[in-house]
């Protein structure tokens, strides 16, 4: 067995649909808080948070569902939290990406790999309430 | 202090935290902490969750850069993810059952170790001899352009590696953090890959390691709108400018200095943490 294969076409070509997935993800998010953190500071700019307490756990916008709750009835930070939520699902959707890669390339070995990190991630957006 | 106060003080000091972090290779998101919970008396845990995003949004921006260039290897990216990840994981259930002072004083200790690696010059043992059995089954043997041609290398001591990526993805769940440290001694010195590579594949995995406890910090409000917007916008605003200064600025002072910066920052985390301040 060869130790030193050569880096195949695909392997730049998968490198290229990273990059770009992550570039458009890291400037759609930071475009979407921008726009949600203006609106936040122009609404509630003069309120006196309270950070030095911690109140998160029962704040309404730590669930998919609420986020999209609260981009129905306007509420500013949805609109941030819904910038930070794609931020997060930037690098998921590379794992995902190069699931999909691997299998064209016929890599079981490197399907499997991927799909496995896939499942740790997603245990971590949806089962992680623990 | 009102929000718009808040707002503009920590997006300037996470404008600061990432032009520092992107001109001296140290990463910015390890600041972000002491600075929301020493310098602001922010909760902990938002100021971890907070720190969370920072380092997603830096490594995404970074990886996005350097990943065409071909140094990156993703197989080995993706192999050491599955230590990460599951070490992310635990990362961020010991984050919601350990007390905030212990876990200050962890932070600590880990910022006194990375002023202690800022000031050491990053050695390469790259070769491309006897590699690790591993690393041939998993095919993470590969090589990169320089300019005298492709270089091969090949990856050593996996095992060693896979654990020490393990013990990264713990301490990256639990404080919010890169952990570039641990990840120099598990792909430099450990798999002893070539500079460029483990710098520019651990860049694109720093990503992947933080949304496996990012996902868990959102469930748990950990993550706050407010308090998270002007670091994420104001960090990545800084290690844009940081990397554009990068071709004229004298990066030695800087490292020497960012160094300093760390150490009495870890200092500081440690002794509040001993005295139940934090």
């Amino acid at each position: 067995m060869n130790v030193h294969p050569k880096p195949e076409m695909n392997d730049l070509r998968m490198k290229g649909v990273i990059g770009n997935l992550l570039r458009v993800g890291v400037l759609l998010a930071a475009s979407i808080v921008l726009v949600g953190g203006i609106l936040f500071l122009i609404h509630h700019g003069g309120e006196l948070p309270e950070y030095h307490i911690f109140h998160g756990s029962s704040s309404p916008l730590r669930t998919i569902p609420g986020v999209i709750h609260g981009l129905m009835t306007f509420q500013k930070r949805a609109i941030i939290q819904l910038g930070l939520l794609l931020l997060i699902l930037t690098p998921v959707a590379n794992v995902l990406f190069t699931v999909f890669a691997f299998w064209v390339e016929k890599d079981k070995l490197y399907v499997g790999v991927s799909s496995l990190v896939f499942l740790f991630l997603l245990f971590s957006l949806f089962g992680g309430k623990f | 202090m009102n929000n718009l106060e808040l707002s503009l003080i920590v997006g300037v000091g996470a404008l600061f935290a990432g032009m520092l972090g992107s001109l001296t290779g140290l990463g910015g998101g390890v600041v972000i902490v002491p600075l929301l919970t020493l310098g602001l008396g922010i909760d902990l845990r938002y100021a971890v969750g907070t720190s969370l995003v920072a380092v997603i949004a830096t490594s995404s921006g970074a990886a996005a850069a350097y990943v065409k260039e071909g140094f990156s290897n993703i197989r080995i990216g993706l192999f050491l993810e599955v230590a990460t990840t599951v070490g992310a994981l635990v990362g961020a259930f010991l984050a919601g059952m350990l007390a905030t002072n212990i876990i200050a004083i962890i932070f600590g200790l880990v910022l006194l170790y990375s002023a202690y690696l800022s000031t050491k010059a990053k050695e390469d043992h790259s070769d491309d001899v006897n590699p690790d059995p591993l690393a041939t089954k998993f095919k993470l043997n590969s090589s990169y352009p320089t300019e005298e041609g492709v270089k091969h290398y090949s990856v050593h001591n996996v095992g060693a590696g896979f654990g020490l990526m393990w013990l990264a993805g713990i301490l990256s769940g639990l404080l919010g953090i890169g952990s570039g440290a641990v990840k120099v001694l598990a792909m430099d010195h450990a798999m002893r890959l070539p500079f460029k590579v483990s710098t520019t594949t651990s860049n694109f995995m720093i990503g992947v390691t933080a949304a496996a406890s990012a996902g868990v910090y959102f469930q748990r409000g950990y993550i706050n709108a407010g308090l998270t917007f002007p670091v994420m916008l104001g960090i990545l605003a800084g290690s844009f400018i940081g990397a554009k200064l990068l071709m004229v600025a004298k990066t030695k002072w800087l490292r020497l200095i960012f160094g300093v910066v760390i150490f009495a920052l870890g200092l500081e985390m440690i002794f509040n943490g001993i005295t139940g301040r934090i």
